[in-house]
């Protein structure tokens, strides 16, 4: 199966971001037909390595091989003329071009005279598609696409390189099961024909149904390589953290309050109808469902970024003014968006100015911001949330993918809403991070808070939640108590048929 | 999951590309509803030298406006278009004047090559001083008609002093179609192409559309966009040339706030000011548009003050209509959730 000599090696490589040392001396190698899962905390240094296989970011000091010979990537391009194809953390689409042509760039296919030959692009397209199982239509622009659907387009342009090297910075991080499954039989499919793969992922079970080494980073430094048949997920959750774990899920009983909130015939056309439900305080009730059953949507429509085109939605009692989130927000509710790198960060303003930003009227006397009490609450939210910064006053462009989550996550978290709202609470969160958000939001729910929850990880829908609403296709099929909810029975709402789990 | 038939994609597809059509529909309804009125309440706006005016006028506009479309979709503008035509058409009188027998093809390099010099120093100062373009070229704007002002030193170079040769050129037509005509329609046509069908023009939308994911993709955004300022430059450069056939009369201030027009004809036509989408044809119908309300109202007697507020209208318009196609085609977009299993 894998060479017997390394594709690329990685040697003593080090990057400094100023004062922060995101990687030091770090070695490994990739061999052909293998699959390398590279694991870490958020802030580790794995997207920071990444880039330096891809180019964008030049070692300090160390340097690559390709194939035994010493290699220079100074910029992108070099990284793709070496065979080196990668999936970034952050979805890199070109909004006005069409789908086809963000895959194509810089490769499109050419006929007479060198032009592009736009039929052989869209073909490619379909049938890059074709083989991860999804529709999506070539021929569309890429802005407005779901977040699933911006990572699919960003498989289906790493596929279509016929990369040696394939590196995947969590790209499954928005998908959920099927397409996942669809995605490593793929990935195993470029394996067979002896790409080297390096996968990284904060959900276990996906690194080891995939890989077949793992490298451990802690703090920008190599911890170890190991085949992964040596290592139990606790050992490796150990050597990331540096310490036991605390147990995930910590729910607390709570006895429901008065309803927070009402929603009754919630209709928007095509993608959702029919939706009825309450949420009281002290309750978290998770919304299930597959990518594309409409969960999202519905919250989003709820809390105003969105518009409806029936049904009602009461607060507290109150009915929300449709298509406001400036009235949803008066009247206590809180958003952590799906997509939150375009709707709850501002990337050029500080951490401090964007986990206050909501507040900014509570916080300011006589209408000034004052630095001191903006800076207090920003830094206790964010050591909640153990976010890793070098200073409150850097930008929160320069965070790592999961530290970024935990700014919104804090943002939103520090509203003390009346209703929150979470779609996918832990996406891209490492597994320390993902106890203590449970913890938090279990916090908040005794509280009082009524937390309304989207997500796409079972163990957490099924550990966190009181009540589990289940989606398909845009409807509400199925309502479980906690007791009645088990992954056989959410996946059989979810998808309408029997299913081995 | 929702499954979406791909026949009702292709349906639903040409009703949003008639969406982002009606931008080119729009200029042309709104030309034709101008040129009736007009016409009807005065016939002499179709004579044959009223017609010939405004082509001749569009011409070098549109010259123009195709460069500044090419810098406007990598997320740039080039503002010292107006002063590098002034310089370009000095330098080609001045040569004209001292060597008559040069033939015109040698003017129209000139210029062209003039011009290419200024952009090129518009592009090189863009990607190297990490200076924003508006900047930037409202810098060289200064500079050179500044030094367009000290060569010339009040002088002006007359029609007669030119060759006849030249001036025949810029009278002269091809199919009763004047060259000056031509030879914009030539710099559209291969522009446009370049644009839609060669993966250097795709790269240029690329970038504009975001500059980030462009560095990642492997595109060389800094060559390629001191090479969109060396077009716009080279364009304007030959734009004077034209200028310099068309009016005979030259002296340093040809040209001056030609800039602004250009911009206009741009938006107005549809090049999003933010980069990435946009035609070299909106942009080149939006100079039409704009002639030919300059025209319209001198013929109707309308104050030439006028003009300005109208054009301002436009632009405003433009925007306006961008933001709401925009809102419309993000709302189809979303609901066109596109994910089978
Ligand atoms: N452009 C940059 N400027 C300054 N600091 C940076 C920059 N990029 C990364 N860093 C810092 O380098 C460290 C490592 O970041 P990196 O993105 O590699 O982490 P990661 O392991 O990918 O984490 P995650 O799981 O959250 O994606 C972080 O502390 C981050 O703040
Ligand atoms: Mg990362």
């Amino acid at each position: 199966m894998a060479t017997d000599t390394p594709v690329l090696r990685m040697r003593d490589v080090s990057k400094s971001f100023g004062a922060v040392a995101a990687v030091q001396n770090v070695s490994f190698d990739l061999y052909g037909g293998e699959a390398h899962a590279l694991v870490g905390e958020n802030g580790a240094g794995k997207s920071t390595l990444v880039k330096m296989l891809a180019g964008v970011h030049r070692p300090d000091s160390g340097s690559i091989e390709l194939d035994g010979t010493p290699i220079e990537l100074a910029t992108p391009a070099d990284a793709k003329a070496a065979g080196i194809a990668v999936i970034y953390q952050e979805p890199t689409l070109f909004p006005d071009l069409s789908v086809a042509e963000n895959i194509a760039m810089g490769r499109q296919p050419l006929g007479r005279f060198k032009t592009i030959d736009r039929a052989a692009m869209h073909a490619q397209a379909e049938q890059l598609f074709a083989r991860l199982g999804v529709s999506i239509a070539p021929n569309r622009p890429a802005r407005g696409l779901s977040i699933a659907d911006q990572q699919l387009v960003e498989i289906a342009k790493a596929l279509s390189a016929d990369a040696r090297v394939v590196v995947m910075d969590e790209p499954t991080a928005a998908l959920t099961g099927v397409e996942v499954e669809r995605l490593f039989a793929v990935a195993r499919s470029l394996r067979d024909d002896g790409a080297a793969l390096v996968f990284i992922s904060h959900r276990f079970e996906e690194i080891t149904a995939l890989c077949e080494k793992v490298t451990i980073l802690r703090d920008g430094k190599h911890v170890s390589t190991d085949p992964l048949a040596d290592l139990s997920v606790d050992e490796m959750v150990r050597r990331m953290v540096g310490r036991d774990l605390d147990a995930l899920f910590p729910k607390q009983d709570v006895t429901p309050g008065a309803v927070v909130l009402s929603v009754r015939g919630l209709r928007r056309d095509p993608v959702f109808a029919d939706i009825d439900f309450e949420v009281r305080a002290g309750e978290i009730v998770a919304l299930a469902g597959l990518v594309g059953s409409g969960r999202s949507e519905v919250v989003q429509s709820i809390f105003g970024v969105d518009p409806r085109d029936g049904g009602t939605v009461e607060v507290g009692g109150r009915k929300l003014k449709p298509g406001s989130p400036r009235a949803a927000m008066a009247a206590g509710v809180a958003l952590v968006p799906e997509d939150r790198r375009q709707q709850g960060l501002l990337m050029e303003l500080s951490i401090e100015r964007n986990v206050t930003l909501p507040r900014s009227r509570a916080l300011s006397q006589l209408g000034f911001l004052t630095g001191s009490s903006e800076r207090r609450s920003a830094k206790e939210w964010t050591t909640r949330l153990k976010t890793k910064y070098g200073r409150l006053s850097d930008e929160v462009g320069t965070l790592s993918g999961g530290n970024q989550q935990k700014v919104v996550l804090a943002k939103w978290l520090s509203m003390a809403p009346k209703l929150l709202i979470v779609d996918e609470p832990t996406r891209g969160i490492d597994v320390g991070t993902k106890a203590e958000v449970h913890r938090l939001m279990s916090n908040l729910a005794a509280e009082g808070v009524a937390v309304l929850m989207v997500s796409s990880e079972l163990p957490e829908v099924l550990g966190m939640a009181d009540r589990v609403l289940v989606m398909r296709e845009g409807r509400l099929v199925a309502t479980l108590d906690r007791s009645e909810a088990t992954e056989q029975s959410v996946m059989f709402a979810a998808t309408g048929q029997e299913v081995t789990v | 999951m929702t499954a979406v038939g791909l026949p009702g994609v292709t349906a639903r597809r040409s009703s949003l590309d008639l969406v982002l059509r009606a931008r080119e529909l729009g200029i042309v309804l709104a030309l034709a509803l101008l040129v009736a009125v007009t016409a009807i309440s005065n016939p002499r706006f179709l004579s044959a030298q009223s017609i010939r005016d405004i082509l001749l006028g569009t011409a070098i506009l549109a010259v123009l406006a195709v460069g500044q479309a090419v810098v406007v979709i990598t997320r740039n503008i080039d503002l010292s278009v107006g002063s590098v035509l002034g310089l370009s058409a000095f330098t080609v009188g001045t040569l004209l004047r001292d060597n008559p027998g040069l033939p015109v093809v040698v003017a129209l390099l000139v210029g062209a090559g003039v011009g290419g010099v200024c952009g090129a120093l518009n592009g090189v100062l863009v990607r190297y001083g990490n200076v924003p373009a508006l900047v930037v070229t409202l810098g060289t704007l200064y500079v050179v008609r500044g030094i367009t002002y000290f060569w010339a030193g009040g002088q002006q170079i007359n029609a007669d002093e030119l060759p006849a040769g030249f001036l025949d050129f810029g009278n002269a037509t091809l199919l009763s179609v004047p060259y000056l005509v031509l030879i914009a329609l030539l710099v559209l046509v291969v522009t446009g192409l370049v644009l839609r069908n060669y993966r250097a023009g795709r790269e240029l939308y690329a970038m504009g559309s975001s500059p980030q994911a462009a560095k990642l993709a492997g595109i060389a955004v800094g060559r390629r966009t001191v090479v969109a300022f060396l077009v716009s430059g080279a364009l304007a450069g030959l734009a004077g040339v034209l200028f310099a056939a068309r009016f005979g009369t030259i002296d340093a201030a040809a040209g001056t706030g030609y800039e602004l027009n250009v911009v206009a004809a741009v938006v107005v036509g549809g090049v999003a000011v933010f980069g990435g989408s946009g035609s070299v044809w909106g942009a080149a119908l939006g100079a039409l548009l704009l002639t030919t309300i300059g025209s319209a109202l001198a013929v109707l007697e309308i104050n030439q003050f006028w003009q300005q507020a109208i054009v301002g209208g436009l632009i405003l318009l433009a925007i306006g209509a961008d933001r709401l196609v925009a809102a419309r085609v993000a709302a189809s977009l979303k609901k066109r959730g596109s994910h089978v299993s």
